[in-house]
């Protein structure tokens, strides 16, 4: 009876967060506008690379590695959104709207609102992602073909990924919870390192091994490896071609599996530290 | 007691409005340390892409110069542009209309501060860039350079007034544009890669962010040789556009401060509602 009720309260609050989240998101603006505004930014994003490759290489887009750096650059719009999304929610509910004291006296499961606020931003960036996808596959001809695709691998590391960018983002929302200056750049701060560490848009080979180490430690580096894999057949680095297919996925699902305990473990400490210091209902006026 | 002049008061005004953003560059580190590494994450993810497609290193240069501009370019959207919209919500825009001094004082403080507090952050981003990536650079004729510079900074935070007086009938949409403005500028002011590699009209169209001619000009000045076959205009000429846009932006902000104040105040849009 307990578990029941706990399953509905979770289902509710993941619903109603993520739809809370999407008006928040979209309703500044007629849809019209709110399209455009959705899908500029990361095709903008896209094209400095096409235009960095086609300025630049010796072979222009012929270039072998640009499908992979261009499939890599789409699916890294989900990290940014998602991470700044989650642990923004917090700072906007806390300063902002001034609610977040209300979530606490409300009958609902935190994680599940954070990742249902996580889940407007990741409608969002799919919005963004398949338009991304289009004007490579139709303008730039990425060779990403619908019968082409590793269907079960892309599945599998598409829920991964979705599952590590959550809890990535609920354990920046602890952190977010318990700072108060920094905390609007802390997921973009995540992010933008996130973007050098994973090798999104060069391979992980080039850099300085102490810092390519640190990349191999990023499950997110694993999970854009193997959405690449499903999608182009083919990776970007040499020293992650040694993993089978399996192997890539077992250690995305394996951090994924890790992560959930560490976001949990982080929240609930930042949490407490945040009630013991009076934080929930900080008002910083920054 | 007498008055103070309104010559005094405008620069009282400019000096207190630029004094916090001055100051604080040394009250909250972690900001500084956050303005000068998330450009450096950026800068350092593009030239791994130019190593990988074997680029001359100038390019490099290039990339360091762009990232460095980029500071600028985010001063200009979150604190100009969307200044007013931060002072709807604090509470703070009211004051200003009340207060007895001009709002183009307000403005012209906002923007002293902004130049140079960014200003020394862009130069830090510049000195590591260029000591992690060791990029050889030299600039060949000062002078013009300095002058590019600083023209550069005038018609850039001349703009940056102009959208601030656009942004003041804005509420959340205020947000949301400077979100949007980013990427897209970022693409056609060429700050990664020749604005000349979009063609012509394109980079002419993108010339009234005034970067655009800024960036390319001081290329040129730096990578001579490199920018020979990619340059859009030549510096000169580049250096008497931003000039006339300079003149134009500040003209432009103070008509359009007057007019959209008047706007607002007739829409009720200078307060946020049920504040």
């Amino acid at each position: 009876m307990a578990s029941t009720t706990r399953v509905r309260e979770t289902w509710r609050s993941l619903r109603v967060a993520a739809w809370l989240g999407w008006q928040i998101e979209s309703n500044w603006a007629d849809p019209f506008v709110f399209a455009i505004y959705s899908v500029i930014k990361p095709i903008a994003g896209a094209l400095i690379l096409v235009f960095m490759y086609a300025v630049i290489a010796r072979d222009g887009l012929e270039n072998p590695l640009f499908p992979a750096i261009f499939v890599g650059n789409a699916f890294f719009i989900y990290v940014p959104t998602v991470l700044s999304g989650i642990s923004w929610s917090v700072i906007d509910d806390r300063e902002h709207y001034g609610m977040l004291k209300y979530m606490y006296t409300a009958p609902l499961n935190v994680f599940a609102y954070l990742a249902g606020r996580g889940i407007a931003k990741a409608i969002i960036a799919s919005i963004a992602l398949v338009i991304t996808l289009l004007l490579g596959i139709y303008a730039l001809r990425v060779p990403v073909a619908f019968s082409t695709i590793d269907w079960p691998m892309f599945a599998g590391a598409a829920l991964c990924g979705a599952a590590i960018l959550t809890f990535l983002g609920i354990a920046l929302g602890g952190v977010t919870l318990i700072t108060a200056r920094h905390s609007y750049y802390v997921g973009e701060a995540v992010a933008g390192a996130l973007y050098l560490l994973c090798g999104v848009v060069f391979p992980l080979d080039v850099l300085p091994s102490w810092v390519r180490w640190i990349g191999q430690a990023t499950p997110l580096t694993y999970w854009i490896e193997a959405i690449r894999r499903a999608l182009i057949g083919t990776g970007s680095s040499a020293i992650l071609a040694r993993l089978s297919d399996g192997a890539l996925l077992a250690i995305t699902a394996g951090s994924a599996l890790a992560l959930s305990v560490f976001a949990f473990v982080i929240y609930r400490l930042a949490e407490r530290r945040a009630r013991h210091l009076g934080l929930i209902d900080m008002q910083t006026m920054y | 007691m007498s008055q103070p002049s309104r010559f005094t008061i405008f620069w009282r005004t400019v000096r207190g409005r630029a004094y916090p953003r001055i100051i604080g560059l040394q009250r909250e580190k972690s900001w500084f340390f956050f303005d000068v590494f998330l450009p450096l994450l950026q800068v350092a993810a593009y030239v791994y892409i130019y190593r990988v497609i074997e680029a001359p290193t100038e390019f490099v240069g290039f990339v360091v110069l762009g990232g460095a501009m980029t500071a600028y370019w985010m001063n200009i959207m979150w604190n100009m542009a969307s200044q007013f919209y931060w002072e709807k919500e604090t509470g703070n825009l009211e004051l200003y209309i009340i207060a007895p001094t001009s709002r183009m004082a307000i403005l012209l403080g906002m923007a002293i501060g902004g130049i140079v507090a960014t200003t020394v952050r862009a130069s830090v981003v510049i000195l590591v860039g260029l000591l992690i990536f060791r990029v050889p650079m030299t600039v060949t004729n000062v002078p013009v350079f300095a002058g590019v510079f600083v023209t550069t900074m005038v018609a850039l935070y001349g703009l940056g007034m102009l959208l601030s007086s656009l942004f003041l009938l804005f509420g959340r949409e205020a947000w949301h544009m400077s979100e949007l403005l980013r990427e897209p500028i970022f693409l056609v002011s060429g700050f990664y890669f020749p604005v000349r590699a979009l063609g012509f009209a394109i980079a002419a169209a993108a010339s009234i962010v005034p970067i655009t001619l800024g960036l390319d000009a001081m290329r040129q000045l730096m990578f001579p040789e490199m920018l020979s076959h990619l340059r859009f205009l030549s510096p000169h000429v580049e250096l008497a556009l931003l000039t006339g846009s300079a003149v134009l932006f500040v003209t432009l902000a103070q008509r359009s401060l007057a007019f959209m104040e008047a706007y607002a105040r007739r829409e009720g849009r200078l307060t946020v509602r049920g504040q």
